[in-house]
């Protein structure tokens, strides 16, 4: 971009007080930043995660079947959620108020629906014998390593506790977006996008549980 | 709600404030009652921890003696009046939890950030006045339950957990690792993750007002330097308080849930294995390193959390009773975010001792010593200010002069224990004890003292008195430094942190006379601040009426009314015109000038876009 395009759409005025210098009101600017805070949260969540994994021998215990594909369908799940939440912010960026409503209460079903394929995978995995502080029997025998280290019981802290902490945020966005839909003929657009960056980076959390939780414990035959 | 702002720029629009008893000063939105509140909490918490920090002296200058009080109230902890060496080590856990969190962070952002940063920037209130009360009330919540952790930390024989402020797990995830560790440890994360909250709410609140609510004029460079400090101050809270608050979920998870996020196996507690007794199996695979990297990610930005403020305040006082510009205004603004951008990579310097890569102790001990440039920067450009000034000699400008001299003292020990080969041996000793004290502990409180003998007038209408706050500066300040450069020297003999006495230590036995020299020096400067808290009270009724601008100061808050009306500038938005500090302009009237002064002959920023006044030319 030349200098002069860009003088045009930052001009060292927009900096001089009396406006708001990003174009965006108070609400989303105190939105983007509770989401880079948030960011954070989740970050020390994955570093420890990853601290932990290097330093123990790591169980890989996900099945490409039944556990990656019942876990994709969930991440499916959460994908069309944020497109129909697209779909909801265009239409109310056209003031079209039913339409928005509609597509929100479908981002709340997928979003829904991915909380319960979510608790039926926990619950499923809690029966198999995975807790915060223990690994099934039967996973212990078979990742030992060759000079006896057990694998760390850490596999299930480290999955309980992120997949739980981005569970809750599902949960909460689910409702916030509840709130959205019921008031959606009083709100101004600004504040349904707003929802839409909540739900969007909440999704987008997901898009790195996914693979260091799920994906980088697939069980590698001959292993 | 800014839209609104915007639209009615110009014209009288005025908000009246509420009526009701408990809206105007309890469930208040209003900032400025926000901000009262915060320092009264600050207020009431620094009792607390100066309370502790006495008694911890009282135990380590005159070991053995009866205190009959201490065993009145503490039989488990004071039996026959002396005090347990773990009601010792509680004492100082919880004297650096509530100073760092609820006095050094409360104050200086909270309380006077609150009150002044909109009405320096000239915004009628906080962006989030909601976000604003919940955040206060959040923190208050937080203090009442670190408080009840003095309480319930089992059968009177500690007031709280005593594993230090740092919280160092595995002594911090085991809930039987010794007394205070139960309860009171649970109820002291508990505290923190709710503090983590309040101070959230606060800091984004803090960002969007600055960025989005600055009047017409009020560019960034225009912007008084207390702005700047406290707006990366909360830039720093916004990106550090989170990974604490990760942290200390996990933490607790560790204790109730069984995990072993932090503790490693093998660990015998009393004989038996940890985990063994609980209804768990055995903890195994944690890392206690990992919490001391979670913990000091945040714990680094936090000190500077607590000490940007008070620079912002001294460079704001500085130049104001030097009558001259502040030295080197930009050098200043980028040093305040060097410092706090720096703030993010040194986390390592704490935990040189933890068995960390030589190479990886090398690369944190350069980002450390860096730190010394920005700082450097700022001490030099007061001193700039400083130089050939007639300079009127208040009570705020003792003050701030003392930050100066507390900044340097303290910060020039700093570059001693940022190199790990020097760090190695003077770990915790009472070395570090004396850096960080002169330099987080007491030269921000010092910044909060000019603060207040300064804005008082405008938070009140009146003059606190400037005989006792004279009396009440000098005092303090010799106190302080009476009470730190000793400790330096025993821990370069090698006192060791932590210890509740040294009766065991022969070769500490010389230094005991400097030990009892400490602790009357620590007693007389407590006993020195009921001239402040007495000074506070009987200026709010008594002192001398101020006007609206009493120091001829030139920043926005002295153009309204003291104290301030609920919309701040009584509906009119005001327009800048020019910086913050335009003192002995030659050739004008005064020798000050007001931000709101036009130029004459010129244009307003807002009309003239891309002027390039703030050297944004395109």
């Amino acid at each position: 971009m030349s200098t002069e395009a860009r003088a045009v759409h930052f001009p060292a005025a927009d900096w001089d007080g009396g406006v708001h210098p990003y174009r965006v009101g108070h609400r989303k600017l105190g939105m983007w930043l509770f989401i880079v805070s948030d960011s954070l949260t989740f970050s020390a969540l994955l570093i420890g995660y990853s601290y932990l994994r290097a330093s123990n021998v790591w169980p890989t215990p996900f099945h490409f079947n039944p556990s990656i594909l019942f876990s994709s369908l969930m991440t499916f799940c959460l994908l069309s959620s944020s497109l129909t939440m697209v779909f909801g912010v265009s239409a109310s960026s056209r003031g079209d108020w039913k339409a928005t409503r509609k597509w929100i209460l479908i981002t709340i079903f997928f979003g829904i629906a991915f909380l319960v394929l979510h608790l039926y995978e926990w619950n499923h995995l809690i029966h198999q014998g995975l807790t915060p502080f223990a690994l099934p029997a039967e996973w212990v025998t078979q990742y030992t390593a060759a000079d006896g280290t057990l694998p760390s019981p850490l596999f299930g802290a480290t999955f309980f506790a992120i997949t739980g902490l981005h569970m809750f945020h599902v949960f909460t966005g689910a409702i916030y977006l509840t709130v959205v839909a019921a008031r959606v003929k009083k709100l101004k657009h600004e504040d349904v996008e707003i929802s839409g960056l909540y739900w969007h980076f909440v999704d987008l959390v997901w898009m790195f549980v996914f693979p260091l939780i799920y994906i980088m414990s697939v069980h590698i035959d001959g292993h | 709600m800014s839209g609104e702002t915007h639209e009615t720029h110009g014209a009288v629009h005025r908000h009246e404030p509420p009526t009701s008893f408990i809206r105007k000063y309890i469930f208040s939105l209003d900032h400025k009652v926000i901000g009262i509140q915060y320092i009264i909490l600050a207020l009431v918490a620094v009792l607390v921890g100066m309370t502790m920090s006495v008694l911890m002296r009282m135990n380590l200058s005159w070991p053995g003696t009866n205190w009959p009080i201490l065993g009145t109230l503490f039989p488990g902890g004071a039996p026959d009046g002396m005090m347990t060496p773990e009601f010792y080590l509680s004492l100082v856990t919880m004297h650096g939890t509530i100073m760092v969190f609820f006095v050094l962070t409360t104050a200086p952002q909270g309380g006077f950030g609150n009150y002044f940063l909109p009405i320096q920037i000239g915004a009628e209130d906080m962006a989030f006045p909601v976000l604003n009360m919940l955040s206060f009330w959040v923190t208050f919540v937080g203090f009442v339950v670190i408080l009840a952790a003095i309480f319930f930390s089992g059968a009177e024989s500690t007031v709280g957990p005593i594993g230090g402020w740092t919280g160092y797990a595995p002594l911090s995830a085991l809930p039987n690792s010794g007394p205070g560790q139960g309860m009171g440890m649970n109820l002291w994360i508990i505290s923190i993750a709710i503090f983590c909250v309040g101070s959230l709410l606060g800091a984004l609140n803090f960002i969007t007002t600055l960025l989005n609510m600055r009047a017409p004029g009020m560019s960034l460079m225009r912007m008084p330097l207390t702005c700047w400090a406290w707006f990366t101050t909360a830039v720093l809270a916004l990106l550090s308080f989170p990974v604490l608050l990760g942290g200390g979920v996990l933490l607790l998870l560790d204790r109730t849930a069984g995990t072993s996020f932090f503790i490693p196996g093998g660990l015998y507690i009393g004989g038996e294995l940890s985990g063994a007794s609980a209804n768990f199996p055995i903890h195994t695979g944690g890392s206690p390193i990992l919490w001391q990297h979670l913990f000091w990610f945040f714990g680094h930005p936090e000190v500077y959390i607590a000490i940007l403020p008070g620079m912002g305040a001294t460079s704001h006082i500085l130049s104001t009773f030097a009558r001259k510009p502040v030295f080197g205004y930009r050098a200043m603004v980028f040093a305040i975010f060097a410092i706090g951008l720096l703030g993010f990579f040194v986390w390592g310097h704490h935990m040189f001792i933890s068995g960390m890569s030589p190479y990886s102790a090398m690369t944190f001990s350069i980002l450390t010593l860096s730190i010394g440039v920005p700082s450097a920067v700022k001490t030099f450009n007061w001193l700039g200010t400083l130089w050939g000034a007639r300079i009127r000699f208040t009570t705020p400008m003792l003050f701030a002069i003392g930050f100066v001299s507390l900044f340097v003292a303290g910060g020039i020990t700093g570059l001693v224990l940022g190199q790990s080969s020097l760090d190695l041996p003077m770990h915790d000793t009472y070395f570090v004890t004396a850096h960080f004290h002169l330099v987080m502990g007491v030269a921000s409180i010092f910044g909060m003292f000019a603060a207040t003998y300064f804005w008082f007038p405008k938070m009140f209408g009146r003059m606190m008195s400037e005989r006792l706050g004279r009396i009440h500066f000098w005092i303090t300040f010799v106190g302080v430094y009476c009470i730190f450069v000793p400790m330096h020297t025993m821990g370069i003999v090698g006192m060791p942190r932590r210890f509740a006495q040294f009766t065991e230590y022969e070769f500490l036995a010389t230094l005991h006379p400097l030990v009892v020299f400490v602790s009357i020096a620590a007693i007389a400067t407590v006993f020195a601040q009921i001239l402040f808290y007495f000074n506070l009270v009987w200026s709010i009724f008594k002192g001398e009426k101020s006007g609206a601008n009493p120091w001829e100061a030139t920043t926005l808050e002295w153009i309204t009314p003291s104290p301030p009306p609920h919309d701040n500038f009584a509906g009119v938005i005001p327009t800048v015109y020019r910086g913050p500090y335009e003192f002995a302009v030659p050739g004008a009237p005064n020798d000050f000038i007001m931000q709101t002064e036009p130029e004459p002959g010129t244009v307003p920023a807002t009309e003239g876009a891309g002027n390039g006044h703030n050297g944004h030319r395109h």
